[in-house]
């Protein structure tokens, strides 16, 4: 009973387990997409450029420049549709948001790799 | 029973099972219990009186004597709130000291909450009504919030009734018609329903079941005939 109803409520909704990854890694998640009656698996690859909230409103943003475009999308990490996530490569960064990577291209865009 | 009283405990958000964020109301409702059962012979009406949050204080003579008389002649723990309930139509009148929770409204898809809203004191006219206020620049001196005009010129020569004026706002009775609920924890009497309540958190609360939504499915029926 030491738990508050509200953190009880959240604790049903959250994921016992949360993989493990840090702002700057480049990710490849697993998504489910319902498209009318079919469901199917979504997979997008990307440097995780925000992690923020926390709790169950636990959001974090991937960004990958696509043919020229840059392409962000955000992903609540406690939400049943994602399904899996994956480092593919960590990245050496020096700070929490790596939101000046949208002014940047090619070369000068891309992160130390970090083991 | 048609209704239940509670506190609000916060908002959050939840996932439904699609995977849709739902913003969510957390509501502690009950248990309640019965301390009088009005019926039509006596009081000329049907309803429920439920007590509900326990008086824990040791010394029984901080609650008023009436009411600490009135539980200990029926026998049961006293309880800080009491609020009336009307009994569902052709449903079994309870007895006094029975225990009610949240699992009547197990089969509900919708309830209306009543609660206090919280109280923003005398306010004025762009916080109260959602005027626009006047131009902060372009020569706009003094009057930056204030409601404008109130009315004509001689003809009527009178400020119009129910006129947007300032005044107390908030720290009301408010009902908000059908919510839905999203899901019921009796294990914890806790009850999610879908979107804002008013009042603070820690609120007293009454939920009641809705009697609209029966209405709204009705009518949703033949128009979705009509289309096909």
């Amino acid at each position: 009973m030491s738990l508050s109803s509200v953190d009880y409520v959240e604790a049903q909704y959250m994921k016992k387990k949360t993989p493990e990854f840090k702002v700057g890694d480049t990710v490849r998640v697993s998504f489910r997409v319902v498209e009318g009656e079919k469901e199917r698996i979504q997979v997008v690859e990307g440097v995780v450029i925000s992690k923020k909230h926390g709790g169950i409103r636990e959001m974090f943003t991937i960004r990958k420049v696509s043919s020229g475009f840059g392409v962000e999308r955000s992903f609540p990490l406690h939400s049943p549709r994602v399904e899996e996530i994956e480092v593919v490569r960590g990245g050496k960064i020096r700070r929490a948001k790596l939101y000046y990577l949208r002014k940047l291209r090619g070369k000068a865009a891309r992160l130390a790799e970090r083991f | 029973m048609n209704g239940l009283v509670g506190r609000k405990a916060g908002m959050t958000q939840v996932f439904s099972d699609d995977g849709d964020e739902v913003p969510v109301t957390i509501l502690e409702m009950g248990p309640c219990f019965v301390t009088q059962v009005k019926t039509g012979e006596v009081d000329g009406y049907s309803a429920v009186q439920l007590g509900f949050d326990p008086f824990t204080k040791k010394n029984p003579e901080k609650m008023a004597k009436p009411q600490r008389v009135m539980f200990e002649k029926r026998n049961l723990k006293p309880q800080k709130v009491l609020r009336e309930v009307k009994l569902a139509p052709g449903q079994e009148e309870p007895k006094i000291g029975d225990e009610i929770k949240v699992d009547i409204f197990q089969d509900v898809s919708h309830v209306s909450v009543t609660a206090i809203s919280k109280g923003r004191g005398f306010a004025g006219v762009v916080k109260r009504h959602g005027f626009s206020g006047a131009p902060m620049s372009h020569g706009a001196h003094e009057q930056f919030r204030h409601p404008g005009s109130v009315g004509m010129h001689s003809m009527p020569g009178r400020v119009l009734k129910g006129k947007k004026l300032p005044g107390q706002m908030g720290n009301e009775r408010v009902t908000i018609l059908n919510l839905s609920v999203v899901r019921l924890f009796p294990e914890r009497n806790l009850m999610l329903v879908r979107g804002a309540v008013p009042g603070p958190n820690g609120g007293l609360v009454m939920v009641t079941k809705s009697s609209r939504a029966k209405i709204r499915v009705k009518q949703a029926e033949p128009a979705k005939k009509g289309k096909k």
